[in-house]
């Protein structure tokens, strides 16, 4: 009774984040919005009562990337955005528009090949999202995939000193 | 469960409440007389030169990606660490813990690169 | 045990009351406490012997002006402490009280309270960016460094409980620790390593001294808070203390038995009639009560023990030496607990 309602909160509040962080003109205020937008797609997944994909995106997303980001917001200097060039409304309907037939378009061709993805009742969506069942699936048909996670992260460590290192002298 | 976390969003809705009611009473209680000198950025006495939005190391951004990497490494090893027993029950341990070792060992190539190359020194 | 949502709230108001009580007796603990280290009475004049002294200042922070910088961005300069403020209370919703008594009981609570610590890393980084000042900028980016720094070992340090239990349920890792009777089940004395670890990854995550670099005073003047006065400068007072105890709570709760009795099996089979009545529930909040309170007193000791780290050693601390024994440590439990299981 309670999820259907606070499904509608999150989705609505993860939306206007998205868009608070394309208008705001401030870099870290755009940061906020997403960290408000990554919450609310956490409090998505506890609507389908995925409680460690939920914790795991708030601790991985929100407290982990998000920290790079404010990061590199806050090395770089980046100033206020120069007053984009949105000031008549009709751009702003034209964009909403095309949008809507490019969503449109979308829905129509992927339900008329059949790839349209099905809605993940609650009930699979907790199976699949506990902490064990992940567990058994990465260790056992998925090990490879696992590792291979492992050599992607080395990756991209060896990638950050790279591009850091001319600095250190 | 969703209904499990509900109580730590009351808590959290009531901590809001609190720290609200501490910003809005020392708004109503306290003076509001502002000048430009008090309402300047402190700078040991003196003007302050240019603005605080300069550069800063880019070892800070070196910090926060590894920090990434190995903050979704610890992420991957809860379900692990959570379900070990039942696969010690299953007589899966070894295999599992093979699998856990080769992707720490992997991990730990990177940490180590990241120290020798200097990454991490703070001089 | 299943409440009402409304008994739920009057629990939740009763132990966000009890968190502000506790950090005001904290900051007198700490003033008299530092006062005996350094041969010198403390506050002593407001009330008997002082007591009343944090009374006062928090009237005096409340009577305050609340300066902002001109060239500051307001909502975030006010949104840095409040958010400090509500992590630090919504985190003591996750303690266990006692069998049966905790706020939020989820099946992952463990690593809610990972979460909820990666997440105040944002108070500080804020504070320190919205002022626009060079010294909160710089007590910021230090602060933020050092905090996901640290986080990594604390993690894999409650990862070694996890091993231990079975279970990312802060509640059922209490339990875990009644083996036999007496107290040795505690996890200090089957992962000493990671209390250790956990430990003094509380210290850097509470920004605590030797651990205080993002406000080191002799450098930095106030670090991220240089330029926050009145209620907001309290409001971070006020985090910091909540979270040192309540890093205390944590401390007990993984390692240390949590509400747990010493020698529980026993006085309860010496006392029959004492199971599962309301008296344990009081002796066990007791007993957490007073773990709690000794890991804040550690807390305040150290503060007036021992130096503060240069920047780089504590970076080469975090990374060179914790994190890999962090998870050296780990894997020696889950080889050991294998081992154990073969046989």
């Amino acid at each position: 009774m309670i999820g259907p309602i606070l499904f509608s909160v999150f989705a609505v509040a993860a939306i206007a984040g998205a868009l608070g962080m394309l208008f705001s003109k401030n870099p870290v205020s755009s940061a906020l919005w997403l960290i408000l937008t990554l919450f609310c797609v956490a409090g998505l997944y506890l609507t389908l009562n995925a409680t460690f994909i939920a914790v795991v995106q708030v601790l991985v997303y929100a407290g982990a990337i998000m920290v790079l980001f404010l990061f590199v917001i806050m090395l770089l200097n980046l100033a206020e955005l120069p007053r984009l060039q949105t000031g008549d409304g009709k751009r702003f309907l034209g964009y909403v528009g095309a949008c809507g037939i490019f969503a449109a378009l979308m829905i129509t061709t992927s339900s008329a090949l059949g790839v349209l993805p099905e809605p993940v009742s609650v009930g699979v969506a907790a199976e699949t999202g506990s902490a064990l069942n992940l567990a058994t699936l990465l260790f056992t048909q998925y090990a490879l995939p696992f590792e291979v996670i492992g050599i992607l992260l080395l990756v991209a460590t060896i990638g950050a000193v790279m591009l850091a290192k001319r600095r250190f002298v | 469960m969703l209904s499990d976390f509900l109580p730590l969003l009351l808590m959290l809705l009531i901590a809001t409440g609190l720290a609200m009611t501490l910003l809005k009473a020392a708004e109503l209680l306290g003076p509001r007389r502002p000048n430009r000198i008090k309402q300047k950025a402190y700078e040991s006495g003196m003007d302050p030169i240019g603005t605080a939005r300069e550069r800063y190391s880019v070892k800070f951004y070196l910090v926060a990606m590894i920090f990434i990497v190995f903050d979704v490494e610890v992420v991957f090893l809860y379900p692990w660490a959570a379900s070990f027993d039942e696969f010690m029950a299953a007589g899966q341990a070894l295999p599992v813990l093979g699998i856990v070792f080769f992707f720490i060992a992997i991990l730990a190539i990177g940490l180590l690169y990241d120290i020798k190359k200097g990454g991490l020194e703070f001089d | 045990m299943e409440l009402a949502w409304y008994w739920t709230a009057a629990v939740a108001f009763l132990i966000i009351n009890f968190l502000l009580v506790s950090a005001s007796v904290l900051v007198y603990a700490e003033r008299k406490v530092s006062g005996y280290i350094q041969a010198r009475p403390g506050p002593n004049r407001v009330g008997p012997f002082g007591f009343l002294q944090p009374f006062a200042d928090v009237l005096k922070l409340v009577l305050k002006e609340n300066i902002v910088p001109l060239t500051a961005n307001p909502f975030i300069h006010s949104l840095a402490p409040t958010l400090m403020v509500i992590i630090a209370m919504g985190a003591g919703g996750l303690i266990p009280f006692a069998r049966g008594v905790v706020i939020a009981d989820m099946e992952v609570s463990a690593l809610v309270l990972l979460a909820l610590t990666s997440i105040s890393v944002y108070g500080v980084t804020l504070a320190g960016w919205s002022s626009n000042s060079k010294y909160s900028l710089l007590g910021g980016l230090r602060s933020s460094a050092q905090m996901i720094s640290y986080e990594l070992s604390m993690g894999m340090a409650v990862l070694s409980v996890v091993l231990l239990t079975g279970s990312l349920n802060l509640v059922e890792m209490v339990e875990a620790q009644q083996v036999g009777w007496g107290f040795f089940g505690w996890n200090i004395f089957r992962n000493p390593i990671g209390a250790v670890l956990f430990i003094v990854t509380a210290f850097a995550e509470t920004n605590r001294t030797p651990f205080d670099l993002p406000e080191a005073e002799q450098e930095l003047v106030g670090g991220y808070h240089t330029e926050y006065s009145g209620m907001k400068f309290g409001m971070f007072f006020l985090a910091e203390y909540v979270n040192f105890f309540v890093a205390s709570f944590f401390i007990v709760t993984l390692f240390f038995g949590g509400y747990l009795l010493p020698f529980e099996p026993l006085i309860i089979s010496a006392f029959p009639g004492l199971a599962d009545s309301i008296l344990l529930t009081v002796l066990q909040i007791l007993t957490l009560v007073v773990k709690a309170g000794f890991f804040a007193f550690v807390f305040i000791w150290v503060r007036w023990t021992l130096p503060r780290f240069k920047y780089q050693q504590l970076m080469t601390l975090g990374w060179k030496y914790l994190l890999p024994i962090s998870i050296v440590n780990a894997m020696v439990i889950a080889i050991v607990l294998a081992v154990l299981n073969a046989f």
